[in-house]
């Protein structure tokens, strides 16, 4: 498999989305990814491929997990990396986001991780700028590199996401995650149903390249793959259910509607966990579950996004020497 | 001593007066004196061949953001542009800082245009103090002050009971009440039309239904109150078929309709380009199919360019916080003509009428035709001429246009207010 995906020549410069990339380059980054997993196994955990270039950590919202397994994978290709938070940055005096990155880039910042509030933000400043970009999330847009640890998951424990049957399950709305995945694993072949009640569905949904099920009792017994979304109570406006209780009880995954599953089924979620909301802890933590993976799996792909980032960005420079 | 100006050989164009003949125009004292070949021996003359000679352009929806945020556009700049897009006269809207909400306030505007000295500058006033929707505006005193209607554009009047009883109160004036539908509770925090775009873009949507269930409702009020009623700048199929039926059933109401819910989609958002925020948002290729129909139907009364000038600062943040709006006057009867003319929806004839003659009906005007004794305001156009939009070249103080770089047909030679030329290209 790698033999045949080394043949691509990887020419995005900025990662803004996952929409836009090919099945080919989806898997090329998975088959990179694969490569730098072995590098946390060694004893030294570095490799120098990004030695010498800055990565600045732009983060306009909350994270721990992303942000983290950010700034290691950056360490272990031993980048410098600059660390920018909302209440320390100058936007809290009034800058807009723009001329902040201009101030970055000035210092000479070679690619920027960005996690902002407003869909598209990632986009707009990787037309603004020389720096490489990378969406950590953005909005209810996307979340490109926990689509990429999903898939990579799935892959690595079904050997193939072709002819697989997903179920991503919540606030489909309000969730890049969904939207990651969504496009991710249909392009990869995967069949994936949103579930979650009609009011935590998006605008057009049906025009999207998924099943839709309002019902999880339903879809339970019949998926490979379950994502359980996190309730994101930050981002729902109104109350688009009655209750926690009445939320839990018709899409929480419980220990109940387990026995109804394949008993290959994997199980996931993006994290952070509201245990016994939509998951209960038994679930979280059983045999089925693969959401430490996840946070592992992580790692590497987001060094291989780092890696071939900054290939890309380095090829177009000696392009624009020669010209 | 008397003062003439002879425009000779142009097709002359006034609906109102179901006038199309090439012929000449004689204008004196600032007052139009002859259509026809009428005979002087002023040296004054404009050899309009191959042009067209229309009453002056009127836009009854732009935003001169004039007082309070003149750092965006001043009436003295935005009547230039307007003068440049071939407009004799424009209605600005009370949505400026402070609102336009009193005798004091619509004079502030008048005086401001005629300083100005290029466009005639109407306002419209708030429906209600500060545009909060709660309490009624002081309508009368704006009435007596000239302004030409009332509206609490960019807010909808969210209260049924508040509306119905400006709707009754305005019956006094005999002056058109004007309303941007928008029922907030179906748009939340919503910045573009909701639907497949929104979703894959991750932005939040503004449900089409927030524009028609307010239109529906208000078009139960005018049953009522049988007011003079007019739908500023509609957007979806939907209400247009409610326009419609109002008209079948013979109710006071008339509606405008904005080029740029002529000429792009949702879609345009997809790059999250701000210069394509603007409410109401650009909604689909239906929807613009549907009012395209109701424009050739005669459904339309009106069309505007809603012109409403951002700082490039404020359009360049996150399409999620920059401010709604399109600078598109200086344009306007461009985009227009490529929305209907060369899709061949309309005529000239019937182009220059939504543009002069029937919007000069809705707000009372005694403008928008070539009658004698009317005042001298002439739009020549030469309809051949192609032009590129360029933003760095609009008189306008703002460059949130979209259009930069469109080639467009319909060229502004001159515009004539009171008899005086005071735009040429």
């Amino acid at each position: 498999m790698r033999k045949k995906s080394k043949k691509l020549n990887w020419t995005h410069k900025h990662l803004l989305g996952l929409r836009d990339l090919t099945a080919e380059e989806i898997t090329y980054i998975l088959d990179t990814a694969e490569g730098f997993e072995q590098i946390s196994t060694r004893s030294v955990k570095k490799a120098p491929v990004l030695r010498g270039k800055v990565i600045v950590m732009l983060f306009f919202e909350d994270s721990t997990r992303t942000r983290n397994s950010f700034v290691l994978a950056a360490s272990r290709l031993s980048a410098d990396v600059l660390e920018f938070t909302k209440k320390t940055s100058s936007v809290s005096k009034g800058e807009t986001l723009l001329d902040t990155a201009k101030n970055l880039e000035a210092m000479g910042i070679d690619m920027i991780v960005i996690r902002h509030g407003a869909g598209g933000v990632p986009e707009f400043l990787s037309r603004n700028i020389n720096a490489c970009v990378i969406n950590a999330g953005d909005g209810y847009c996307e979340h490109p590199t926990q689509g990429l640890l999903d898939v990579y998951t799935i892959r690595k424990n079904k050997g193939s996401l072709k002819g697989l049957k997903i179920a991503i399950v919540g606030d489909i709305a309000h969730s890049r995650v969904a939207r990651s995945d969504m496009w991710a694993m249909t392009k990869l072949g995967a069949e994936v149903t949103f579930v979650g009640p009609p009011t935590l569905m998006p605008a057009k949904v049906n025009e999207l390249p998924v099943n839709i099920s309002y019902s999880l009792d339903e879809v339970i017994g019949k998926v490979d793959v379950i994502n359980m979304l996190r309730i994101q109570f930050e981002r729902m406006g109104g109350n688009p259910f009655p209750s926690v209780r009445e939320y839990s009880h018709y899409f929480g995954l419980t220990v109940d509607r387990m026995k109804n599953a394949k008993s290959d089924i994997l199980v996931m979620h993006p994290g952070p966990i509201n245990r016994g909301l939509e998951i209960e802890s038994q679930v979280a933590d059983g045999k089925n579950s693969v959401i430490l993976d996840q946070v592992k799996n992580g790692l590497a792909v987001r060094m291989a996004v780092l890696f071939l980032l900054n290939q890309a960005a380095m090829q177009q420079k000696k392009i624009n020497k020669k010209l | 001593m008397t003062k003439e100006l002879l425009i000779k050989n142009g097709r002359v164009i006034d609906p109102a007066n179901n006038i199309d003949k090439v012929c000449d125009v004689l204008i004196a004292d600032e007052k139009f004196v002859e259509i026809g070949k009428p005979k002087t021996d002023t040296k004054n003359v404009i050899d309009a061949k191959g042009k067209l000679v229309v009453p002056g352009l009127i836009d009854i929806h732009v935003h001169f953001r004039e007082p309070g945020d003149e750092e965006e556009e001043t009436i003295a700049s935005g009547s230039a542009a307007a003068v440049a897009g071939g407009f004799t006269s424009v209605v600005c809207m009370p949505n400026t800082n402070p609102a336009i909400q009193n005798e004091t306030d619509v004079e502030y505007i008048h005086r401001k245009g005629r300083q100005a000295r290029k466009t005639h500058v109407y306002t419209m006033g708030a429906i209600t103090r500060k545009r909060e929707g709660v309490e009624l505006a002081e309508m009368g005193f704006m009435a007596s002050a000239g302004a030409v209607g009332f509206t609490d554009d960019g807010n909808g009047v969210q209260n049924p009971a508040v509306m119905l009883r400006a709707l009754k109160y305005a019956t006094m004036f005999n002056l058109v009440v004007a309303q941007h539908c928008q029922d907030d509770n179906f748009v939340g925090d919503g910045v573009m039309n909701s639907g497949y775009n929104s979703t894959v873009l991750g932005l939040p949507g503004m449900d089409k239904l927030a524009e028609h269930a307010m239109l529906w409702r208000d078009i139960q009020l005018v049953k009522k109150t049988n007011v003079r009623y007019h739908a500023q700048h509609i957007s979806t199929a939907e209400s247009v078929e409610l326009i419609r039926q109002a008209k079948k059933d013979s109710l006071p109401v008339t509606c405008e309709v904005t080029s740029h819910h002529l000429l792009l989609t949702d879609k345009c958002c997809s790059n999250y380009d701000t210069n394509y925020k603007v409410s109401p948002p650009l909604r689909t290729e239906a929807d613009i199919n549907a009012i395209k129909q109701a424009i050739a139907d005669g459904i339309v009364d009106t069309l505007v360019s809603d012109h409403a000038p951002h700082l490039q600062s404020e359009k360049e943040l996150e399409f999620l916080t920059a401010p709604f709006g399109i600078a598109s006057l200086e344009c306007s009867l461009g985009l227009f003509v490529k929305a209907l003319i060369e899709s061949k929806i309309l005529d000239w004839p019937k182009l220059i009428e939504l543009m002069t003659a029937k919007p000069a009906k809705i707000i009372g005007i005694d403008k928008g035709t070539l009658t004698k004794g009317a005042q001298a305001d002439v739009t020549i156009i030469d309809p051949n001429a192609e032009y590129v939009v360029d933003v760095e070249k609009f008189h306008s103080k703002s460059r949130n246009c979209p259009y930069n770089g469109w080639k467009l047909k319909g060229k502004v030679e001159k515009t004539i207010v009171s008899g005086e030329i005071r735009f040429q290209a």
